[in-house]
């Protein structure tokens, strides 16, 4: 049954169009294929905004919440990181891959993984876990985005984070996640973590 | 609210009978011990706020108390890295150092992610001074003690604020010196 209907359909596709002409069919795939495209990046798009993220409560009450006391939200220059800046890849490739896993996320959701404060709480460690991960793994390539090594003014920085730039950040020992966490966020229970 | 009328009329009448009796002592008693009502102290009524003169002030509000002053300009933290010294040999030294965003909770404690023992190598701050170890029986225990947890219970930033008012402190040494000198003449 379910093989003569491919079969159909096969040959369906393989016959030559029989009323339509060439022109119809590329100019129409054309078409159809900004249509598609364009939306399908839309689409990506829209889940690339902060307004899509903390439009989840548990988004908007725990880590969106904790962002705003932070200088990553308000500032004296008023330039600020909105969620995807941190947490999505902006290369095209690494931001699929990342969008992908997030399906994981879809799964959080409709199970409630995370759904109420203390659920968060238990889970944070986790979490940041595997934030901290992707960070150091990609030598902090969201950091990175903003924060460019290549134009640091150490006369501009304090004497210790001069000392620490200068050293371990300029001889890739050290990339910023290792020193800067919880720099966004609240920390979770940091017992064992690396230089805590 | 018929209630509360009444209540206040109830209240009223009974400060009237009060006053009355006051003002029509019993003949039993002397005119010497009545009170005279014309000591009675009444509150001056409230006038304009009186302009403040210089040196007249008592306060460091700098205005006449139903006046409200602007907010003064917030003072920076001073952020130099360099150790300020000691008034006296147990002051809990003064961080020389911002500390915006530092958490120091339950879960972590970013000021000992530098100033803890095992830090101070990688780190180079300096490390929290042996008495951190002691619980209050003084024994001496390996990672610091829990009722020291808390460094901004005593060890705090300086900001670049004018001071209020003079501070005459003076140390041992100034002390002792001055002692001498008094004594020596």
């Amino acid at each position: 049954m379910i093989k003569r209907f491919i079969r159909k359909y096969w040959s369906i596709l393989r016959k030559p169009p029989v009323h339509l002409s060439l022109g119809v069919l590329t100019v129409g795939g054309f078409m159809a294929g900004i249509i598609f495209w364009g939306g399908f990046n839309t689409a990506l798009e829209v889940t690339n905004t902060e307004e899509f993220c903390v439009s989840c409560h548990e988004m908007r009450d725990n880590p969106f919440a904790e962002l705003k006391t932070t200088i990553h939200y308000s500032n004296r220059s008023g330039v600020r990181a909105t969620c995807p800046d941190c947490h999505v890849p902006h290369n095209w490739t690494d931001k699929i891959a990342r969008k992908m896993a997030a399906s994981k996320e879809v799964w959080g959701k409709l199970f409630g993984t995370i759904s109420t404060r203390e659920k968060f709480l238990d889970k944070r460690r986790d979490l940041a876990e595997h934030e901290w991960e992707r960070l150091k793994a990609n030598d902090s390539l969201e950091c990175r985005n903003c924060h460019n090594f290549e134009f640091m003014d150490f006369t501009r920085q304090s004497t210790r984070a001069e000392q620490q730039h200068s050293t371990a950040l300029a001889s890739g020992e050290k990339t910023c996640i290792d020193c800067h966490k919880g720099i966004a966020h609240e920390l979770p229970d940091m017992a064992g973590v690396e230089g805590w | 609210m018929i209630y509360l009328r009444i209540v206040l009329m109830a209240l009223m009448t009974a400060l009237l009978a009060a006053c009355s009796e006051q003002s029509n002592p019993p003949a039993n008693v002397s005119q010497a011990e009545s009170v005279p009502v014309a000591e009675v102290s009444v509150l001056a009524p409230v006038e304009e706020p009186l302009p403040l003169e210089d040196g007249q002030a008592a306060t460091l509000r700098g205005a006449a108390l139903n006046t409200d002053l602007p907010a003064p300009v917030m003072a920076a933290v001073e952020n130099t890295d360099l150790k300020r010294a000691r008034q006296y040999p147990m002051q809990p030294p003064t961080i020389p150092h911002k500390i915006d965003g530092y958490q120091v909770d339950l879960n972590a404690n970013k000021c000992m992610s530098c100033h803890a023992r095992s830090r101070t190598g990688e780190s180079q701050a300096p490390m929290v001074s042996v008495t951190h170890f002691q619980d209050r029986d003084g024994n001496f225990l390996a990672e610091i003690s829990p009722r020291r947890y808390f460094c901004n219970q005593c060890h705090v930033v300086q900001t670049d604020a004018r001071p209020l008012v003079g501070n005459s402190f003076e140390d041992y040494y100034q002390l002792t010196e001055k002692a001498n000198q008094e004594g020596g003449s």
